[in-house]
């Protein structure tokens, strides 16, 4: 069963890492709804 | 975790139902992936937010895990992702997910 | 094309013990959310003392004393090995002990803010009496009051200034309800006007330039200074370039989170290159807000803590000398509002946009100096090992673009990229400090380009979303180019036009 399907989705991207409109981009192409979007920055 | 981001992944959690959220994550280490992952399953470990002994058990996955990578559009996920999996550590993001989901996770 | 060149830097560390446990916001977060924590009970047993400071060689390569290459010898972590050199000056500057520091903040005090305890005030006086650079500021330090009055002040809002665990001083706020004019904010700002003068006048003292001859000078921290009608009023720089004698100076601040520095680079660039100025100073002194920032984890895996300095810096930028590194102002490369944030579109716009209109492959920049930050402290914190992430992304579009090989991507790491030794301190070590090293590495060195790379998180202001980040290459110089012709040569050429021209009369005549 998919992973998204009707799900609100929570992003937490990292500057270092995967920030989150990138993670956002890519989930543009699921049945889900992106409630929230932030990235961290540690240093 | 951040304390605000503590805050709304608590707030959604009330407003929506804690089986209707998945979180995704984008940390560089397993580390700092493991910690998010326990934070929003377990409560925050380092007792210092608003989910210090809450227990969301939600679902949690890291972008370079096959469950996300599998979901989403492969020609955008290679522009958006694709270089960060030569980059980041994958086997050790992997298994710190893998195991906190193993123990902490509800749905 | 006759760009302009880096002629002169400053490096200045501070060691701050007591201002880690004050000013740190993990540590006032801590009291204000758990003031009982064992973490803060037991805090002072992990800070360093100033000779231990001293002898930590990250502290040392930041001054100039020790390199990055000699850095990439010594197995880590560092905090547990003596440096073989444990200077207070170096090569671009020094590390001054806190309780010099804060005769500096009285200095840097232009409001009688500041209140010195009397004691500690004789003290610090006679100690900056021996300061080369400081000899002459010593007056404005005037005499101490009793500590009864500090205690009053701090009971009427003042904000403390501790040394050695005792109360020796205070900032008063400079206002009764204008928000932008509390204790608090006034001291973080003489701290980075302080630090920053110390970036200035080492820079001044240690090249070959008079403090009169600087026009300009563009500061890029990350404080804002002004009142409740215009909370970032500014002006820092001139604030900094009054107390170092810039006399014929004016000048501006440049804001951009961490990238600031390397924008203020390019802008002073620019106004270099295009002839408004002759000489531009980018200067940024430190922050107290990130002192400690990462101490609880340094702590839980029984660590010193090791952000205990501020950090600051000054670069001197001016015409073409023929004999320093030229900066190109011609290969510029910046994220975009339209770039988007995938890490693969930050590093094109970032590296390989510039590389590409220059005609260069990635392996064509010696070195690239990305965010500096020492990862004996952020990977204990889960931060990861910034410099070498960096490098990774850069090597790892090299693969996409068929630069290098994927076998070679940590041959290309270690080749082109340097361990981070600059203290986290935000703007601080954000491609900018290599740039002392790069007047050498390209001169008198065996490197030719070196990129200076700078990214900010904007998104943590709350405005926008989007990410930001400026490169610029920097060069061996070719030496001048002449391009123009003598004066005796072209009145040679006209004689001799005049000559011909004479005797074609002459036979026509004839």
């Amino acid at each position: 069963m998919s992973l998204f399907k009707d799900k609100k989705v929570i992003v937490i991207g990292d500057r270092d890492g995967v920030p989150g409109p990138a993670i956002e981009e890519c989930l543009k192409s699921t049945d889900s709804e992106v409630v929230f979007s932030s990235t961290e920055c540690f240093v | 975790m951040d304390l605000e981001n503590q805050k709304r992944v608590k707030d959604f959690a009330d407003q929506y139902g804690a089986e209707n959220l998945v979180v995704v994550l984008g940390a560089a280490e397993g580390e700092a992936a493991g910690l998010a992952a326990e934070t929003v399953t377990a409560g925050d470990p380092t007792f210092a937010g608003p989910l210090t002994g809450v227990q969301l058990g939600l679902k949690v996955y890291h972008v370079v895990e096959s469950e996300f990578k599998s979901e989403v559009d492969q020609e955008v996920y290679e522009d958006q992702v694709g270089m960060m999996e030569m980059v980041l550590d994958v086997d050790d993001i992997v298994s710190e997910m893998t195991d906190i989901r193993g123990q902490y996770s509800k749905f | 094309m006759n760009y302009p060149v880096v002629k002169g830097v400053g490096y200045a560390l501070i060691h701050t013990p007591d201002m880690i446990i004050h000013n740190g916001t993990t540590q006032t977060t801590e009291r204000i959310t758990n003031p009982d924590s064992e973490y803060l009970k037991n805090l002072n047993k992990f800070i360093r003392s100033y000779n231990e400071v001293l002898s930590y060689v990250p502290n040392q390569v930041y001054i100039g004393n020790k390199t990055p290459k000699d850095l990439e010898k010594i197995d880590m972590p560092w905090y547990d090995k003596k440096s073989s050199i444990s200077e207070r000056f170096g090569k671009f500057g020094e590390i001054m002990p806190q309780d010099e520091f804060i005769g500096l903040i009285k200095i840097s005090d232009a409001f009688d803010l500041v209140y010195l305890e009397e004691s500690f005030t004789t003290k610090i006086k006679e100690k900056l009496l021996n300061h080369p650079l400081f000899k002459e500021d010593i007056e404005s330090i005037k005499s101490g009051v009793e500590i009864e009055k500090i205690k009053k002040l701090v009971d009427d809002h003042a904000e403390t200034l501790y040394h050695e665990g005792k109360l020796v001083g205070c900032v008063k706020r400079a206002h009764d309800i204008d928000s932008n004019l509390t204790a608090h904010i006034l001291f973080e700002n003489l701290v980075v006007k302080a630090s920053g003068i110390l970036a200035l006048k080492n820079l001044i003292s240690k090249s070959n330039i008079k403090a009169e001859e600087i026009d300009y000078v563009i500061e890029c921290s990350e404080e804002a200074c002004g009142d409740m009608n215009q909370r970032g009023g500014g002006n820092f720089a001139k604030s900094i370039a009054e107390k170092c004698g810039a006399v014929n100076a004016t000048g501006s601040d440049t804001r951009g989170f961490c990238a600031a520095p390397v924008h203020a680079l390019i802008q002073a660039s620019a106004l270099v290159k295009s002839g408004v100025y002759n000489n531009v100073v980018i200067v940024a002194g430190g922050a107290t807000a990130k002192l400690g920032m990462n101490g609880k984890d340094h702590v839980k895996k029984d660590m010193p803590v090791l952000e205990d300095v501020l950090g600051s810096f000054a670069i001197l930028v001016s015409k073409n000398d023929g004999k320093n590194p030229v900066i190109r102002t011609d290969l510029v490369g910046r994220h975009t509002v339209g770039t988007g944030s995938s890490p693969q579109a930050v590093i094109t716009s970032l590296i390989t946009a510039p590389l590409d209109k220059a005609g260069l492959k990635i392996t064509d920049i010696d070195k690239y100096s990305v965010e500096m930050q020492n990862p004996d402290i952020t990977k204990p914190a889960g931060a990861g090992n910034v410099p070498e992430s960096n490098y990774k992304m850069i090597g790892a579009l090299g693969v996409k673009r068929k630069d290098i090989e994927r076998k070679d991507l940590l041959d290309f790491v270690k080749e082109h990229g340097m361990q981070g030794w600059a203290p986290t301190q935000g703007h601080i070590p954000s491609g900018v400090p290599y740039v002392g090293f790069a007047m050498n590495d390209l001169t008198v060195g065996e490197y030719n380009r070196a990129m200076i790379v700078g990214k900010g998180s904007l998104f943590l202001g709350r405005m926008t979303n989007l990410f930001d980040g400026v490169s610029v290459i920097l060069e061996r110089n070719k030496g001048k180019e002449d391009k123009s012709v003598s004066e005796d040569t072209v009145k040679k050429m006209i004689a001799e036009s005049m000559r011909k021209l004479a005797s074609q009369f002459l036979e026509e005549q004839e």
